[in-house]
């Protein structure tokens, strides 16, 4: 740029002046909604949270109930993750409640008629949600028969199997270790203490491995040229979720520790949340459940990874079941009645769309979530289960409706 | 009272941006068959829309005089409550039900209560199958019928419309010759009981043999209308391309080099009818740094053959070797396609070419997912650089590469799909009709886009049915017609005329 030039460059600039502050305060906000938006979904788990907490004088946020409404709620949460991920394919699966019974009878007799080593039975459980998983995934991927037929024979064949397994009677007394997946708890490894420390150093640990990751994924970020938020929403963000992870560790460390289910769980988020949001299979499932032909044409194997949506499903429904079964410490066969419909509500509840190519792992969680807090908060009501029926209902209807909205709002371009 | 049943008068129809009629003027005689010539996109199909309602009154401009009465046609009951049926191109008929029901559909035989009558709606059915001549039991189902049946079902079910003006949109274009002859003798039949009838139809020796009247049809305005002792091939083909050639493609010099890749003997069979033959012995050849084209009406196989060839991802009993650098290669899969160097872009981006759900870096990176990956995990970043590379070099316009592609006009789509198979690194690209639904401006892109392709040394396959397109981008351009190649012309010898003539060549018999 040459010298006569330059007035009007300094003017410019001069005039520019102004507005970086209302640009910065503009971007902020925009970020700011962009952000709520997105989160909408906690925020609903957020209000559910405070309205429970405030009509139960705060029954809901005691630590034992904190504590319980996770080991309670485990194997809802373990079924919406795999049943999130069929939705997102554009399928749905019906048959888990009754996979879960079957697996859990089978894991009785494995455990309790057969005496096999707990961890035998657990490893044989597994292996036999895998193979319901291959037997719905074949009739689905390969013979092309929809999800919802194979899936509502599933229900009815994998419910009969379970009562021929028992032969109409419950199996029960289960090892130690094996219950421990459905109640127990890990704590006390330093003596029995008022305020568990291992809870709160594993919730320490949680906590800074969070922030460095976040911190890494935003510097690679700005690295390769990508808009980041503000700096200071991003710390208000790690600062929010620090004091509610904090919160949540002082409840659990205060009651019985951390337990067992949560671990478990924890484990499968981290996985399933990897597997979805940054490989290769997840962006197939999406690609999948978006535009299925396009995915084709795009060279992916979709029979392929529809046998494998289900054969995974399989494996997470019979860990249901076998948590299920731990902590009622009895393999029944009433047991996983009406799963199917509480990880299916969770799913679409957490932002799964109907058609299929949206939704996400930590969103049916956090509908799970919402589905608990609804169970608990009116159990401690005492609302008879006619009207939590009739709520749930309900607040999956809107969940819906809502999503319906904003696509047509968005589409409507 | 004249003898007209129906003038059209100065039709204009205007769609977002693009002016797809004209001033169009029709006249149509009572008691003849009148065809409409007109390449594809002329406005034909607009037209008879806008004459049976499918585009109502208000949405265009100009009178509409049927019977020496203005008529307003709010939607397609009103017209056919006057007696014109149009029978489209796709046909209309539930394939679970019967011919009866179907012939009746919405038009119920009631008897006592407001039931059906099934025999009255059986008996009656019958006898229209007779006026047709389809020797058919009037509850067989429409699935158990070959096309060429089902073409009669629509006309009887226009019959017991009391139809006055029957609308034939591309009759003949899914029928075998036999079918396709007894249609055209059945419409010759019609007339001597008086029923009018307008036929499109880019088939010139059938115009021949049932138009009274031609009247053809370009970029939207009516060229001319024609007697019928008057028509020649060769005046309906100058009437359909005379346009002006302008400065609408960017400069090419090819530079041509060693043979890519070399199809031999492709054949293809429909999907669900193993009989019929819709890719029929086609070889092609595609040489480094070359852009070729595929000119054919529609329905003449085009899509058929790329799609058949690219993972066999159209058809059945498919058939033919492929060849790249003179190796043969196989292309079962359309991962096995991608990894011997082809690829595809459809025709119809929107089901069958994005996910409209993802943004655009995700869409660029679904056909090489295995490049942008390591132990299964894909590197996000890497995809964003790469995605807003193309962002930039392609000028897709979107604030970013997180942008919904469902969100993005359909160039910018075409763009995303283009950049996705780019990203690929083929050597050949099969671009299906790549400028459909895009405006001017953003065709100029594609086509530089294309020239570069070339200039990179691939193999770039054109399809499409524009032809001043093939024209004014290709080095030599293939024509293909009933699912064969019926001959390519280098760029020097190719103008419209002579591949008109080599696309409605039909096969000897």
């Amino acid at each position: 740029m040459s010298n006569t030039q330059s007035p009007v460059t300094e003017e410019t600039a001069a005039g520019g002046g102004i507005h970086p502050v209302e640009n910065k305060f503009t971007s902020w906000l925009s970020h700011l909604l962009s952000d709520l938006g997105k989160n909408g979904i906690f925020l609903a788990l957020l209000a559910v949270v405070l309205f429970f907490s405030v009509v139960t004088d705060g029954i809901l946020l005691r630590p034992q109930n904190i504590s319980n409404l996770i080991v309670q709620n485990g194997y809802i949460l373990v079924l919406a993750i795999g049943m999130v991920m069929i939705i997102i394919a554009g399928h749905i699966d019906l048959s888990v409640g009754s996979v879960a019974a079957f697996v859990g009878a089978c894991s009785g007799v494995f455990a309790v008629s057969w005496g096999l080593p707990w961890w035998l039975a657990i490893i044989m459980s597994l292996g036999i949600g895998a193979l319901v998983g291959m037997w719905q995934g074949f009739w689905i991927a390969y013979v092309g028969i929809p999800a919802f037929i194979v899936t509502l024979a599933g229900m009815l064949i994998f419910r009969g199997l379970a009562l021929v397994v028992l032969g109409n009677a419950n199996i029960g007394s289960f090892p130690a270790e094996y219950r421990a997946l459905g109640n127990g708890f890990l704590s006390n490894v330093f003596g029995d203490l008022d305020l568990d420390p291992l809870t709160l150093i594993v919730a320490a640990v949680a906590v800074v491995a969070l922030i460095v990751g976040q911190v890494r994924t935003r510097n690679a970020r700005a690295k390769y040229g990508q808009e980041v938020e503000p700096i200071v929403w991003f710390v208000a963000k790690l600062v929010l979720i620090t004091i509610a992870i904090g919160f949540f560790a002082y409840a659990l460390a205060s009651y019985k520790g951390i337990p067992v289910t949560l671990i478990v769980l924890a484990v499968l988020v981290l996985i399933y949340g990897i597997i979805m949001n940054r490989s290769v299979f997840g962006r197939h499932v999406y690609a999948i459940g978006g535009n299925r032909h396009a995915a084709e044409l795009s060279g992916i194997k979709t029979r392929k990874t529809d046998f494998l949506l289900f054969v995974n499903m399989g494996v997470l429904a019979a860990l249901a079941g076998l948590i299920f079964t731990a902590r009622l410490n009895l393999a029944g066969p009433k047991a996983g009645d009406g799963f199917e419909l509480e990880a299916i509500s969770a799913a679409f509840i957490g932002g799964a769309a109907v058609q299929g190519g949206v939704g996400t792992i930590g969103g049916a969680i956090i509908g799970g979530l919402i589905i608990g807090v609804l169970n608990n908060g009116m159990s401690i009501l005492g609302l008879g289960i006619e009207w939590q029926q009739a709520v749930k209902g309900l607040v999956l209807l809107l969940a819906v409706a809502f999503d319906v909205y904003n696509k047509r709002r968005s589409g409507g371009k | 009272m004249t003898t007209n049943i129906l003038e059209m008068r100065s039709i204009t129809k205007t769609f977002p941006g693009v002016k797809a009629l004209s001033d169009v003027t029709l006249d149509v005689e009572r008691g003849t068959v009148h065809a409409i010539c007109g390449e594809n996109g002329a406005g034909k199909s607009t037209l008879m829309k806008v004459l049976s309602g499918v585009y109502p009154h208000g949405t265009y401009t100009g009178d509409i005089v049927f019977e020496d009465e203005v008529v307003e046609f709010k939607d397609i009951r009103d017209s056919e409550a006057k007696g014109i049926v149009i029978i489209h191109q796709e046909l209309a008929l539930s394939p679970h039900l019967s011919i009866a029901e179907n012939i009746f559909l919405n038009n119920e035989q009631k008897g006592a209560f407001g039931l059906i009558d099934w025999n009255k709606t059986n008996h009656e059915a019958a006898a229209l199958l007779a006026r047709v001549g389809l020797k058919e039991n009037p509850t067989t189902k429409i699935l158990q019928i070959g096309v060429g049946k089902q073409q009669l079902v629509e006309i009887a079910k226009a019959l017991s419309k009391r139809v006055k003006l029957l609308i034939l949109d591309e009759p003949t274009a899914a029928l075998n010759d036999e079918d396709s002859d007894h249609l055209l003798d059945l419409i010759l039949h019609l007339k001597e009981q008086g029923i009018t009838s307008i036929i499109i139809s880019h088939k010139l020796n059938e115009i021949k043999k049932v138009a009274d009247t031609v009247t053809v049809i370009r970029d939207g305005k009516t060229i001319e209308t024609i007697q019928k002792t008057d028509v020649t091939e060769e005046r309906i083909i100058k009437d359909m391309v005379g346009r002006d050639l302008e400065h609408r493609y960017p400069d090419h010099t090819p530079n041509i080099g060693d043979e890519l890749l070399r199809v031999e003997d492709w054949t293809a069979h429909h999907p669900q009818d193993p009989t019929r033959v819709m890719v029929d012995d086609v070889s092609i050849n595609v040489r480094a740094g070359e852009i070729v084209g595929i000119a054919g009406l529609m329905g003449a196989g085009r899509t058929e053959f790329a799609m058949s060839l690219f993972g066999h991802s159209y058809g059945s009993r498919i058939s033919g070797k492929v060849f790249m650098h003179g190796k043969e290669i196989k292309t079962r899969t359309v991962s096995e396609a991608i990894k011997n160097g082809i690829a595809y872009a459809t025709e119809d981006r929107k089901h069958y070419g994005l996910n409209l759900l993802e943004d655009i870096k995700r869409n660029i990176g679904l056909a090489s997912l295995d490049k942008l990956s390591s132990n299964g995990l894909v590197n996000d970043n890497e995809e964003y650089k790469i995605a807003n590379g193309y962002r930039t070099s392609m000028n897709i316009k979107a604030p970013n590469v997180l942008a919904k592609t469902g969100k993005l006009s359909g160039g910018n789509q075409q763009k995303v799909v283009l950049s996705k198979w780019i990203y690929s690194d083929p050597e050949v690209l099969i671009l299906d009709e790549p400028t459909r639904g895009i405006d001017v401006g953003a065709k100029y892109e594609i086509y530089a886009i294309i020239n570069a392709l070339a200039a990179q040394g691939k193999g770039v396959i054109v399809i499409s049915s524009e032809l001043p397109e093939l024209l004014g981008i290709c080095d030599r351009i293939y024509a293909l017609s009933e699912g064969r190649i019926t001959g390519q012309l280098p760029i020097e010898e190719a103008n419209p005329e002579s591949l008109l003539k080599l696309m409605t060549m039909e096969k000897p018999r």
